[in-house]
């Protein structure tokens, strides 16, 4: 049971907003030190998942051409884009990215697009020119909801995929377990619940349209 | 064979040159800061094999102290003004968004070609690393082109890179630090734990309490595990094989697919998912360091709800 402090260390460090990457060191020493360990151990321990684990971080290696891009206008070309179509609208526009994100997770292509390569230089500039003219706090809200949206795309549509991580694990463990399942049988399984968080989250989003415009409804 | 160590090389060459700009860069009064920080992640990606555990350990550690002593501060490289980049947007008009298709298009050719290139009956790139391989790739051909299509100064692609890595700052090493927290909670046994409470409060009379205990626990532990991986073992072998499949008779394929996605709904609502929850609040520059997870917690929450029914509805033919 105590090795359970690294949990509650986590839980409250998150809470009262230390940083991160304290809170998890603090956390790894917690859970390491109930469990018997030596703060040495528990250190040698971090640091060689720390370092197998560099692949998580190669995903940076975009910035440089996202960066140049922006240099170059990226953003404002999006916007201007987006601003010669008279129907889009925030939700419409989140709605549409969502439809294409769910379709090309499911063929498998789950590296096409993400928060660095296409949430900050395309989808929210063109979510925030639909939606202009904006309140600050408007902005931040249809910044966050363009994340939100790259995000459940993903994950309910990428189980469709064969050959995805978590496909893969769920085959091994029922394998282990005695139990044989075909990868189709599981991704077939995962259609049921990608069509409902298309129409949920694809609600939300024809709602959040709503939300962002007031003054515009009082005026009518 | 081109593997994971020619990405890490460039990669710890692109860190190098965030350090070694951020050190020159006389407008960051936490200069040093930044230049530490990003020279100590070069050092991990350049020589990360050769410092041995321990010292991977302290490397971490002290990324972290460095972090949470506030020493880390935004650099303002000189760049173009929203008047420049207007003109040059009317300019360029739709070609600027060549090289940012460029990307996605060669990590879908990379990933699907590289598995088949061959020298001398050896693979040239490695099989397994062919996703990430064709990322770094892609990043490259994307950063020249767009240099050279609208001709962008040579040292603007580090310069634009370092811009946009300060502003993510911290929260780009912490999708990394929790992979490793997770080494560690797995390597103290805290999963182990966490199952057995989760199957002692599971009632074993009711189905339809089964499959729910099932599904929530999934969120609930991927939301303290920050990953649905975790979960799926611990609650599977829980809860869901003994009483979903064994006693009640669910099938495997469809429990243990529902469950996965059921585990889905707790990333997006945990700050532990970083690269997912926290790394856009930061690249969007977002006040609030919650505010992604605050907006799709109402997408994961009935999500979950639907995900109960849909397993009660699915899993039982009989």
């Amino acid at each position: 049971m105590l090795t359970l402090l690294g949990v509650a260390v986590i839980v409250l460090g998150f809470a009262l907003r230390f940083n991160p990457l304290l809170v998890v060191i603090a956390a790894a020493l917690a859970s390491g030190l109930a469990a018997g360990l030596t703060p040495v151990e528990v250190l040698a321990a971090f640091g060689k998942a720390f370092n197998t684990n560099r692949y998580v971080s190669v995903a940076w290696l975009v910035l440089p051409a996202i960066g140049v891009l922006e240099r170059a206008g990226l953003r404002e070309q999006a916007r201007r884009t987006i601003q010669s179509l008279r129907a889009a609208t925030a939700g419409r526009i989140l709605l549409a990215y969502l439809a294409l994100r769910q379709i090309a997770a499911a063929l498998g292509l789950t590296q096409v697009a993400g928060q660095a390569q296409t949430v900050r230089p395309l989808l929210a500039p063109m979510a925030e020119a639909a939606a202009e003219p904006l309140s600050d706090d408007d902005r931040q809200r249809v910044r966050a909801m363009s994340a939100a949206t790259d995000n459940v795309g993903l994950f309910f549509g990428e189980d469709i995929f064969l050959a995805i991580g978590s496909i893969l694990l769920i085959v091994g463990f029922l394998d282990q377990s005695g139990i044989t399942v075909e990868p189709l049988a599981l991704s077939v399984w995962a259609i049921p619940t990608a069509i409902a968080a298309f129409l949920i989250h694809g609600a939300r989003l024809l709602l959040f349209d709503r939300t962002l415009k007031p003054q515009a409804e009082d005026a009518a | 064979m081109i593997g994971l160590p020619l990405v890490y090389l460039l990669a710890g060459l692109m860190f190098a040159a965030f350090a070694g700009l951020s050190l020159a860069d006389r407008e960051n009064n936490k200069r040093l800061g930044n230049a530490a920080f990003w020279g100590l992640f070069a050092l991990s990606f350049l020589a990360g094999d050769h410092l041995g555990d321990l010292g991977n350990g302290l490397l971490a550690l002290a990324l972290a102290l460095i972090a949470g002593a506030g020493q880390l501060g935004v650099g303002v490289p000189r760049t173009t003004s929203p008047e420049d980049r207007e003109t040059l947007a009317a300019r360029y008009g739709a070609r600027l968004f060549i090289p940012a298709l460029v990307i996605p298009v060669l990590v879908l050719a990379g990933s699907l070609a590289f598995k088949r290139l061959t020298l001398n009956g050896a693979p040239l790139v490695d099989p397994k690393q062919a996703t990430l391989i064709s990322l770094a790739l892609a990043a490259l051909v994307a950063a020249v082109l767009a240099q050279v299509m609208f001709r962008q100064p040579a040292v603007s692609a580090v310069q634009e890179g370092r811009r946009l890595m300060d502003l993510v700052g911290w929260a780009a090493l912490l999708p990394q630090m929790l992979a490793a927290l997770g080494a560690v909670f797995a390597l103290a046994g805290v999963g182990k734990t966490i199952g057995e409470i989760a199957v002692m409060v599971t009632p074993a009379d009711s189905r339809f309490a089964a499959v729910a205990a099932y599904c929530l626990g999934m969120a609930v532990f991927t939301i303290m595990m920050g990953n649905a991986f975790a979960a799926f073992p611990v609650m599977t072998g829980g809860i869901a094989l003994p009483l979903v499949i064994g006693r009640f008779g669910g099938d495997p394929a469809v429990v243990c697919a529902i469950g996965m996605l059921s585990g889905f709904c707790g990333t997006l609502l945990t700050p532990l998912a970083a690269n997912f929850n926290l790394v856009p609040a930061a690249l969007l520059q977002l006040k609030d360091r919650y505010a992604v997870i605050r907006a799709q917690a109402p997408t994961a929450i009935l999500m979950l709800i639907v995900n109960v029914i849909l397993m009660n509805a699915l899993a039982f033919h009989a």
